[in-house]
């Protein structure tokens, strides 16, 4: 067996200080593998983000460690970082976090941009991304002219576009009508098929179900880690 | 990532959020064009002032009594510029004008004018004093031996006495005398309170006779034969006087008082460039408050582009191409700004402002270009690299 892709442990996580503290992590411990498909559920306000967050080299942790296929991410600087984010990991936001006033595919584009691919090829693969969520005819529009649903797909498409070996979502179904939701796990689907390493994080049972491992979330704790189906690589 | 594609992200982020590049840059314009133009305007105006000075000629001394007339002990004569024109005391002397000057009413068949200054001298001052005659001639010397009646208006006396008709050899009446006009001097620029235009020159023997008796004279103007003696005629002319007038060996006061010219011209400068520090500094604090809005607009956007950078930086963006774009993105703004500033100062600089014409000082520009820069690149780098240094999740949840 390979080393993992994720390897938490004892994650803590306190925001605040004195009587507004808040432990949003409160020692979570947990690996996942290559080719995995993970859901995390939990009540409101149980720190999924929160985890989610650390998970993508977006934050740290107020303690435990943390590392990413085998490194300790809180050793890296900010050029290897932002390699890490932008080649290993696919990030889905729980709010879009589109740039404003810019095209959609533009916005798709953007990772691909630091990655240093050619405007052609980059044009060529943020079209494609579109496509595979339904958005090719909504390319040009701006995030402040698409529905929440759309703007999301939008977001999925942006992840997806680098191809990750890791993509991370936050609630990635959350706007989004069955079809969508169906279109979207789909993809995922696919994606997991051919290897890469899914970690979601979802209210909606159904999403859950059709992962292979399911972890729940209670005040930052992990209380339930099912598997569900195996791992296959 | 190339350079050249962050310039294109730079441009991008400038043309999608027109309305504040444009507030921008137009905060930095109005700052450098104002500086530019005050400065210009100060300029032009000291310009304007030795300009005239020089025109009087800067190889003439002007003597004039202390006294306030009267006393004959201070009192300047005749004889006095007389014996000025004296080829082996004074030899660095070309000539010498006795001057006379009083207000009088011209009238012509029944329009009256009241005439500043009515001028009483000799031929010669018309070249000393730089004041050639337009129309008709000057009277000569003869005229002046003979007292004739004859006289030399300025162009506003000609506009006012004579709309329309030619005045020369029209008969004016000047203090119950009858005089003839000859000529009329060319048009003079005049910047200061009084009309250089409203004149009148008349045969120093004429006048005397007329108006102001036969008293002392109100100044002499002595020419030197060139700029460069001007100082000697001075002392030249000082040792005739104080023999004439008895000043004895060493005395600190004498009863009267030698104008240069090229002095006038030198204090007066050093009050126009007060004047160009002053309105130097009234544009400087106009620039200061085009920065300070310039501030304020980036301020008010810095929640945006800091969750912005967040983003940028969550998809894999490292710290020093945020820098580069941000930094691009604000040096454009305030170069172009501050080049369209340099363009609007110079095409209102060829307009007239507030009757002076301005003169660009080549190291304003520079200036004002330059802390327009400074000024569009720290604030404009400023915000963005304290955010480019936050983490990403820090800057997407800035407030
Ligand atoms: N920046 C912050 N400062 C202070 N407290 C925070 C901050 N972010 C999150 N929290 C708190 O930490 C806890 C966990 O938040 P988190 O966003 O991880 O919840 P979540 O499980 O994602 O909830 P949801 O399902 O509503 O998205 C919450 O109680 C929240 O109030
Ligand atoms: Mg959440």
């Amino acid at each position: 067996m390979s080393r993992p892709v994720l390897d938490v442990r004892d994650l803590k996580k306190i925001y605040g200080e004195g009587e507004a503290t808040v432990h949003a992590l409160r020692g979570v411990s947990l690996t996942v593998e290559r080719g995995d498909y993970v859901a995390i559920m939990g009540s409101s306000g149980s720190g999924k983000s929160t985890l989610m967050n650390i998970l993508g080299a977006l934050d740290v942790p107020s303690s435990g460690a943390y590392l990413l296929d085998g490194v300790d991410v809180s050793r890296l600087a900010d050029r290897q970082l932002a390699l890490a984010r932008n080649r290993l990991i696919g990030f889905i936001f729980q709010a879009f976090n589109l740039i404003p006033r810019t095209s959609a595919v533009a916005n798709v584009e953007l990772p691909l941009a630091y990655a240093g691919v050619k405007p052609r090829e980059r044009r060529r693969r943020a079209m494609a991304a579109l496509d595979l969520v339904g958005l090719a005819d909504r390319a040009r529009h701006e995030p402040n002219q698409l529905s929440g649903g759309q703007q999301q797909r939008v977001a999925v498409a942006r992840a997806l576009v680098t191809e990750p070996a890791l993509l991370l979502a936050d609630e990635p179904t959350g706007n989004l009508d069955t079809r969508s939701t169906e279109d979207v796990l789909t993809v995922f689907d696919e994606l997991n098929a051919a290897g890469r390493t899914i970690v979601l994080i979802t209210h909606e049972p159904e999403v859950g179900d059709r992962t292979k491992r399911l972890i729940r979330l209670v005040d930052g704790r992990i209380v339930h880690d099912a598997r569900q189906a195996p791992v296959t690589v | 990532m190339t350079f050249y594609e962050i310039v294109r992200f730079a441009l991008r982020g400038l043309s999608a959020n027109k309305l504040r590049s444009a507030l921008t840059m137009l905060g930095i314009l109005i700052g450098v064009a104002a500086v530019i133009l005050l400065v210009a305007v100060g300029n032009g105006s000291a310009k304007a002032i030795s300009d005239r000075i020089e025109a009087l000629g800067t190889n003439t001394i002007t003597v004039m009594s202390t006294g306030r007339g009267g006393s004959t002990s201070t009192a300047i004569t005749k004889e006095m510029a007389d014996a000025l024109a004296d080829p082996v005391l004074a030899p660095d002397v070309r000539s010498v004008s006795p001057v006379v000057s009083a207000a009088a009413t011209v009238t012509y068949e029944g329009t009256d004018h009241d005439v500043n200054s009515f001028v009483g001298t000799t031929p010669g001052w018309f070249t000393a004093s730089n004041t050639p005659v337009g129309r008709g001639a000057a009277f000569t010397a003869d005229d002046e031996a003979q007292g004739r009646r004859v006289v030399v208006i300025g162009s506003t006396v000609a506009e006012e006495l004579f709309p329309g008709v030619d005045p020369i050899d029209q008969q004016v009446t000047v203090g119950g005398a009858l005089f003839t006009v000859v000529g009329v001097l060319d048009e003079k620029s005049s910047t200061g309170f009084q009309d250089a235009n409203d004149t009148a020159i008349a045969p120093l023997t004429a006048v005397r006779q007329v108006l102001t008796g036969y008293g002392s004279l109100t100044s002499i103007l002595v020419e030197a034969a060139a700029p460069d003696q001007v100082d000697a005629v001075q002392s030249q002319v000082s040792a005739i006087l104080n023999q004439k007038m008895s000043v004895a060996d060493g005395s600190t006061t004498t009863p009267y008082r030698i104008q240069n010219a090229s002095q006038l011209l030198e204090t007066q400068t050093e009050t126009a460039d007060t004047f160009t520090t002053l309105l130097g500094a009234v544009a400087a604090i106009s620039l200061l408050v085009g920065g300070i809005g310039i501030t304020n607009i980036m301020l008010v956007t810095v929640t945006e582009r800091t969750r912005e950078i967040g983003i940028r930086k969550a998809l894999g963006a490292p710290r020093r191409t945020i820098l580069t774009q941000f930094l691009i993105e604000a040096t454009l703004l305030s170069v172009l700004g501050g080049a369209l500033g340099v363009a609007a100062a110079l095409i209102g600089s060829s307009f007239e402002i507030v009757g002076v014409k301005p003169v660009i000082v080549p190291s304003s520009v520079g200036l004002a270009l330059g802390v327009s820069i400074a000024i569009g690149l720290f604030f404009g780098g400023l915000p963005a690299g304290r955010a480019a240094r936050l983490r990403p999740i820090d800057a997407l949840r800035y407030e």
